[in-house]
């Protein structure tokens, strides 16, 4: 909202500037729009320049290069290639939307959606409510409050593949942590990785881990700013404590809580380390999410299928876009300034 | 999207370092100018980190009492990111190696994305004819040569024959034979009777020989995977694991198989001539006559186990081409073969390598010449290197109880059809 507001004021004083000069020099023509635009704004235009030559080169490029491949037939075997004596010109093809229909069509990216959206809505639900749950903990006075906190923020602080690694070897039947705790309790190994439902539960498990962190700063900073005087005037007036979570905390958490549901979908999404360091999509191809696959279309399969590879990487992005506007909505259907 | 633009930014420093890289090899590069060699030659080798890769950081290294002004830069790639990683590098001439330690299977493949450089006539390819025969024909690819077998090998049964000698137990020939031993095994011990990897297809190979079935045949170019023989293949190892004969893992398959096998928590495993040292380095094999190796049992319709081996070949784009011939030519000459094969027990390629008394005295050469020999031979073809993506999946599938072996079967045949242009 911010941005369509200086937006108009620019436009504003832009014609302010224009009708000015005109009532200046006489009887000029009119000036085109464009030129009246870029003679107005040129320094704002030579600033941004840069940035937006920068975006074009490392955005614009890959992206529509991407589009492109994704319409063809390419592969590892009919690019071009030149190294040291050898030369081979490229011979693929065009082939229009014929990737796109083998993708739709067959269940193998339908059954890879299904489950990265199961993956998706499981993780983001699970560390939402971790998060908010921890948050409010932490958020009441009680002893060694800064000293939970660190050791909460801690797993965000670890590099991810560090993290996953450790995990890893928790989770390995034989030798690892976790089984030996149970066999040490008289219970049976469990196949954490080798088993396809035990394997999801363990990929979703190191996920939430790795996210609650964020969820909670980010929702104790929402939480902070909520003004204690509403929660004075609701004991005064008799609420119970779930009410003034229900009406007050929530409310309150509208804004940030929106934000951090929207990003953490998108990161979830296409959280590639969690997924290809644990398991690399399997067992078979039990955990594997449409990153992973893409990924493994472009550099574990030989020949690399580029052109397929692409055309799931169109397809996600398409996919997260759909979603962000459907959210972005419903949410301004609900009043927010979004 | 503060995240957005970290990732930009990193891109971006990632593609002026890797530019900076790509300067900097084409700098040091320089070749010989008054025919003495210099420069700096790397050599990514996937050999088993731990073991192996101590005696050919060695030897290679070595080279340069020959040649003191070249640098040998050795670098240990993992074998299972070496085929991709060299694939990475080959593809953008950046940070690729000189010399590439390609599996069998690879080298065609490499070969058809010309990715190597021809060998017939250079300094790497010295007595062409003293090579096995075997060891050579993974090397040709289209009328030319374009790596030097450096080490050849097949797979069988490695057992702790103090397990065996405590169960009462003789080694098992067929794989009804090695499921009554598992259970004795079990019984008597409480161990597990076999290791076998679920995350490797290729240690599916001897099973899916062992019912007379094949990937694909070369000579009349059809499928054969998805033959009866390749879904009983896949009820063989499925029943192995179901009924406890074995056990295996969908991740960490070498890491875990070593591990258990040499604290003598198996008593079986199929594997190759690359595990011999690392498994000698376990403490259930300080005495190293406690290592026993046996053919791999026989399934109903045959015993097979599958052909392999390294070759050393030579990138393309690399900058100091000479250096990288002689370097060749040095790991795979005949005095070169019976120093690996005296420490790591590895089975020469050349004819005349078989004459030295090092290897003549190597009990591990003794069993496994006669193996090789009559070990089966993949067809070498550029997809021969692209046929066990598609296995592994379905076979850890079958494995983990997700499909059913004809299934399976159907699935990877439909695979490879794609894959192979034409094929019946």
């Amino acid at each position: 909202m911010a941005v369509h507001t200086s937006q108009s004021v620019a436009k504003a004083a832009g014609d302010d500037v224009a009708r000015g000069r005109s009532r200046g020099t006489g009887n000029p023509p009119p000036p085109s729009r464009l030129r009246r635009a870029l003679s107005t704004h040129w320094y704002a235009w030579t600033m941004v320049a840069p940035v937006v030559v920068v975006i074009g080169v490392i955005i614009g490029y890959p992206l529509v290069r991407g589009i492109y491949l994704s319409m063809t037939d390419a592969n590892e075997r009919n690019v071009e290639r030149s190294i040291g004596v050898n030369h081979s010109p490229a011979t693929y093809k065009f082939v229009g939307l014929d990737n796109y229909t083998e993708a739709l069509t067959g269940n193998q990216f339908l059954g890879t959606l299904g489950w990265t959206l199961v993956w998706t809505v499981s993780c983001v639900a699970i560390t939402f409510s971790l998060g908010m749950a921890l948050a409010n903990i932490l958020n009441r006075r009680i002893a060694g409050r800064s000293a939970y906190r660190m050791a909460l923020i801690l797993p965000w602080a670890i590099p991810g593949f560090v993290s996953v690694f450790a995990w890893r070897f928790l989770y390995n039947e034989d030798r690892g942590l976790l089984n030996k705790i149970l066999s040490g309790g008289g219970i049976d190994g469990i196949p954490w990785l080798n088993d396809p439902t035990w394997a999801k539960f363990a990929v979703i498990a190191v996920n939430v881990w790795l996210g609650v962190p964020f969820m909670m700063v980010a929702l104790l900073g929402g939480l902070q700013s909520i003004p204690s005087e509403q929660y004075e005037a609701a004991e005064m007036d008799g609420a119970t404590a779930w009410q003034r979570f229900r009406h007050i905390t929530l409310p309150g958490l509208r804004p940030v809580s929106t934000t951090v549901i929207l990003l953490s979908t998108i990161w979830t999404f296409n959280m590639f380390p969690v997924i290809y360091l644990l398991t690399r999509g399997g067992p078979g191809e039990a955990t594997q999410i449409l990153v992973t696959q893409a990924y493994k279309f472009s550099f574990e399969i030989s020949p690399r299928d580029f052109a397929q590879s692409s055309t799931w990487g169109v397809l996600i992005l398409v996919l997260l876009m759909i979603f962000a506007a459907v959210y972005r909505r419903v949410l301004r259907t609900q009043g927010d300034d979004w | 999207m503060r995240r957005g633009i970290t990732a930009t930014a990193l891109v971006a420093a990632l593609a002026l370092a890797a530019t900076a890289c790509g300067s900097d090899s084409e700098s040091d590069g320089t070749s010989k100018g008054s025919g003495e060699l210099s420069g700096t030659v790397t050599w990514w080798d996937t050999s088993t980190v731990g073991s192996e890769d101590k005696v050919f950081k060695k030897i290679a290294e070595d080279f340069t009492k020959q040649h003191p002004k070249v640098h040998i830069k050795y670098v240990n790639v993992p074998f299972g990111d070496a085929q991709n990683k060299f694939k990475n590098a080959a593809q953008s001439g950046s940070d690729a190696p000189d010399v590439i330690r390609s599996e069998v299977a690879w080298t065609p493949e490499f070969a058809d994305l010309d990715y190597l450089a021809p060998l017939d006539g250079t300094a790497a390819l010295q007595r062409p004819d003293d090579f096995l025969k075997q060891a050579a024909a993974s090397t040709k690819y289209n009328g030319k040569t374009y790596a030097v077998p450096q080490v050849i090998d097949s797979m069988g049964i490695f057992y702790n024959k103090k397990i065996f000698k405590e169960a009462g137990v003789e080694v098992p020939q067929t794989i009804d034979e090695l499921k009554t031993v598992s259970k004795k095994i079990k019984d008597k011990t409480g161990k597990t009777g076999m290791y076998l990897r679920g995350d490797d297809a290729y240690w599916f190979l001897s099973f899916l020989y062992g019912e007379g079935g094949d990937m694909v045949d070369a000579s009349t170019k059809s499928v054969t995977i998805d033959n009866p023989e390749g879904v009983k293949a896949m009820k063989v190892v499925k029943d192995l694991v179901d009924s406890g004969a074995a056990k295996t893992d969908a991740t960490d398959g070498w890491e875990n198989m070593q591990s258990s096998f040499k604290d003598g928590k198996v008593a079986m495993m199929i594997n190759g001539p690359w595990a011999v040292a690392d498994t000698y380095a376990g403490k259930e094999f300080k005495d190293k006559a406690n290592l026993g190796i046996a053919p791999v049992p026989a399934g109903s319709a045959a015993q097979g186990a599958p052909q392999g081996g390294h070759n050393l070949a030579v990138y393309a784009g690399s900058k100091n081409l000479d250096a990288s011939y002689a370097f060749v030519d040095y790991m795979t000459s005949a005095d070169t073969q019976a120093k690996v094969t005296k420490e790591l027990s590895l089975l020469p390629t050349r004819t005349s390598a078989y004459a030295k008394q090092d290897v003549v005295d190597n009990e591990i050469v003794g069993f496994f010449k006669p193996v090789v020999e009559t070990a089966v031979e993949r067809p070498w073809i550029p997809e021969t290197g692209s046929l066990f993506a598609p296995l592994v999946t379905e076979y850890t599938k079958v494995l983990t109880g997700q499909t059913a072996p004809e299934k399976a079967v159907k699935t990877t045949g439909d695979s490879y059809r794609k894959l192979l242009k034409g094929w019946k």
